[in-house]
């Protein structure tokens, strides 16, 4: 990128310096089945020689009309949809739900929930994270990381399986809490992963940061500045990456973020490798919210006691007949939601996902929009990716940050 | 420090709402969850949401989409969400269109207001002026009808599935072995029994 015409003249003008009589341009398909593009993106590119001229991106080949679905199902039922959505992060999206819900019924989360829920979003922000660090780097070449980073994601989704039963559809969040308390043991499990986690961390960053390679392909590829920004709704680390410190963990904080001690990395230039380096610093950090959470966690309950809105205790549903028929009809019926609208959002890996609910006063949602944060992101494709070469589209794709889970719905 | 941060955010929404109530076309504001909700005359949308980027500093959309109510006159309702990140605070614009009738576009303020209303125009079906796209997005090649509308049943129309004989997909018309059940969970008999209205009271009371 040291080319100093590139640097006094806008692409267009260059552009109009190398332009032949009697060339056309050439239009490609990217995917749907291509590795680099994380899903099923169709991507119709139309390209100068090597040179992005023109991109658009094709999406919906996941749609599942998740949106129609929910406003079919009870509050309950719709829970395990939202894991769908970013399978990379599945608890992190059960959140913005049971937000949304408590912000419109008004529900209070125990203590005790409140700090399991941070625990869990933090280590999906580590899933999600290592799986995209990973890949990124093997969109531009490199076989191993993805090797050494889906070996401590596997040890994640143990977590995961050991705490709700299942290692990806968690299943777990629920309005006022969480499903199930978690076993002592795993609590000291996860504590016992952290410190060893901080060397693989080291160990990728060995592999990668100083990497020749690495670098060449993604330094000041898909600078994004602050007009960008604010033109194409980017959120979490794309805004991160360029110098912005924005995180609504810190700007809004929701559970108990506002009592934990960590800092939001920063990149300087905006470009893939600042996001890169963004996303690595934030897993160590989030390494340091885990430990913080099982060291502050209390004992307690983790749903709320007597509440119309959680479940009863398995030996009141099988000693009391009050019990017995409030968990049939939570579990057939479902609760009943106050009429009125709630936006509710949280800080998840990829930016700020978010759940606009609005309620009609019934037991189903009358309309729900999942906010997704890739889904602005996929749009500034073009914008990010114009007069760069082809080879780049797959590194600032990878950069993206893109599931097509939440993309689609 | 999560009470200070609500506190301030709602100082500073009551001075927008106060603020805003003089701009043109903005017919009414309501607070509801901490939220600030701004309902404008469809005909004057662009014109609210410019002073709202420019004036109030909400400079980032964070989504747009509609909701479906049949039985109104003004069957959609558009929803715009926006959000400050320098004052930190967040606003729900919404307007009211007749079916058929279209809005102008917000591209010309956001450029990523181009994917959101061609999410919204496959959705629902809303038509929006200016707009240099207006494709489907998230739906089939060639589908028809708008699916989150609320007559669109949820199973839909049309299936497909790969026919081996023709080494093709095929579209089909959907066929359910058993119905589609949807359950009306609301008892008629609710506030209607003797006695309901002490509960009403108590409630009340609380």
């Amino acid at each position: 990128m040291a080319n100093t015409i590139l640097d006094s003249k806008t692409y267009d003008e260059v552009k109009d310096l190398v332009k032949e009589p009697g060339k056309r341009n050439f239009n490609i398909n990217f995917g749907p089945q291509h590795p680099a593009a994380h899903g099923v993106l169709r991507l119709v590119l139309e390209l100068d020689g090597e040179i992005v001229e023109r991109v658009d991106p094709h999406i919906g080949l996941l749609h599942r009309g998740t949106e129609k679905l929910i406003e079919y199902k009870t509050y309950y039922q719709a829970i395990p949809y939202f894991d769908r959505l970013d399978y990379v992060a599945p608890m992190n999206q059960e959140h913005a739900f049971c937000l949304a819900i408590e912000k419109l019924a008004g529900i209070e989360v125990p203590r005790r929930a409140q700090f399991i829920r941070v625990l869990f979003s933090e280590i999906g922000r580590i899933l999600n994270h290592l799986l995209n660090v990973t890949t990124q780097a093997m969109d531009v070449g490199a076989l191993t990381p993805p090797l050494w980073g889906f070996e401590s994601r596997e040890q994640l989704m143990v977590f995961y399986e050991r705490a709700c039963g299942a290692r990806m559809h968690a299943n777990y969040f629920r309005p006022g809490g969480v499903h199930q308390d978690l076993p002592e043991k795993l609590i000291q499990d996860i504590y016992d992963w952290c410190d060893p986690f901080l060397t693989v961390c080291d160990e990728i960053e060995g592999l990668i940061t100083d990497n020749r390679i690495f670098k060449q392909r993604n330094v000041d590829i898909g600078v994004v500045d602050k007009k960008t920004i604010l033109d194409w709704g980017f959120s979490g680390v794309m805004v991160r990456g360029s110098g912005i410190a924005w995180d609504l963990r810190k700007s809004q904080p929701y559970e108990i973020y506002d009592e934990l001690d960590f800092d939001i990395p920063i990149g300087k230039n905006g470009d893939c490798y600042d996001r890169y380096l963004c996303r690595m610093d934030e897993m160590r950090e989030s390494v340091k919210i885990i430990k913080q959470c099982i060291k502050m966690m209390p004992a307690g309950p983790v749903l709320p006691e007597n509440s119309k809105f959680a479940p009863p205790r398995r030996n009141e549903m099988k000693a009391t007949m009050e019990g017995l028929i409030h968990h049939f009809k939570l579990y057939t019926e479902g609760f009943k939601v106050p009429a009125g609208e709630a936006y509710a959002c949280v800080e998840a890996p990829k930016g700020e996902f978010g759940v606009y609910l609005v309620s009609d006063g019934t037991n189903k949602p009358y309309k729900a929009k999942i906010r997704a944060p890739g889904y602005p992101h996929l749009a500034a494709l073009e914008h990010l990716s114009k007069g760069h070469l082809l080879a780049d589209v797959s590194a600032i794709i990878g950069t993206l940050d893109i599931v097509f889970g939440e993309i689609d719905r | 420090m999560k009470q200070e941060i609500l506190d301030k955010q709602n100082a500073k929404l009551a001075e927008v709402a106060s603020r805003l109530g003089k701009v043109s076309g903005v017919t009414g504001s309501h607070t509801l969850n901490d939220e600030l909700n701004i309902i404008v005359q469809s005909a004057e949308i662009i014109s609210v949401l410019k002073n709202l980027q420019t004036i109030e500093g909400f400079s980032t959309l964070i989504d747009i989409t509609a909701v479906d109510y049949p039985e109104n006159v003004q069957r959609f309702e558009i929803v715009y969400h926006l959000l400050s990140m320098n004052n930190n605070i967040r606003v729900r614009v919404k307007t009211a269109i007749k079916d058929g009738q279209s809005i102008q576009s917000a591209v010309e303020i956001w450029p990523v207001a181009n994917w959101f209303e061609r999410e919204v125009f496959d959705m629902y079906g809303v038509l929006f002026e200016n707009h240099p796209d207006l494709r489907r997005i998230l739906t089939d090649y060639g589908f028809e009808g708008h699916p989150l509308r609320k007559d669109f049943p949820l199973t839909g129309y049309q299936e497909v599935r790969y026919d081996e004989e023709q080494k093709r997909v095929v579209y089909e018309p959907v066929k359910l072995v058993q119905e589609f059940r949807n359950f009306d969970f609301l008892s008629p008999w609710e506030n209607m029994l003797p006695g309901d209205e002490k509960a009403q009271k108590q409630e009340g009371a609380k």
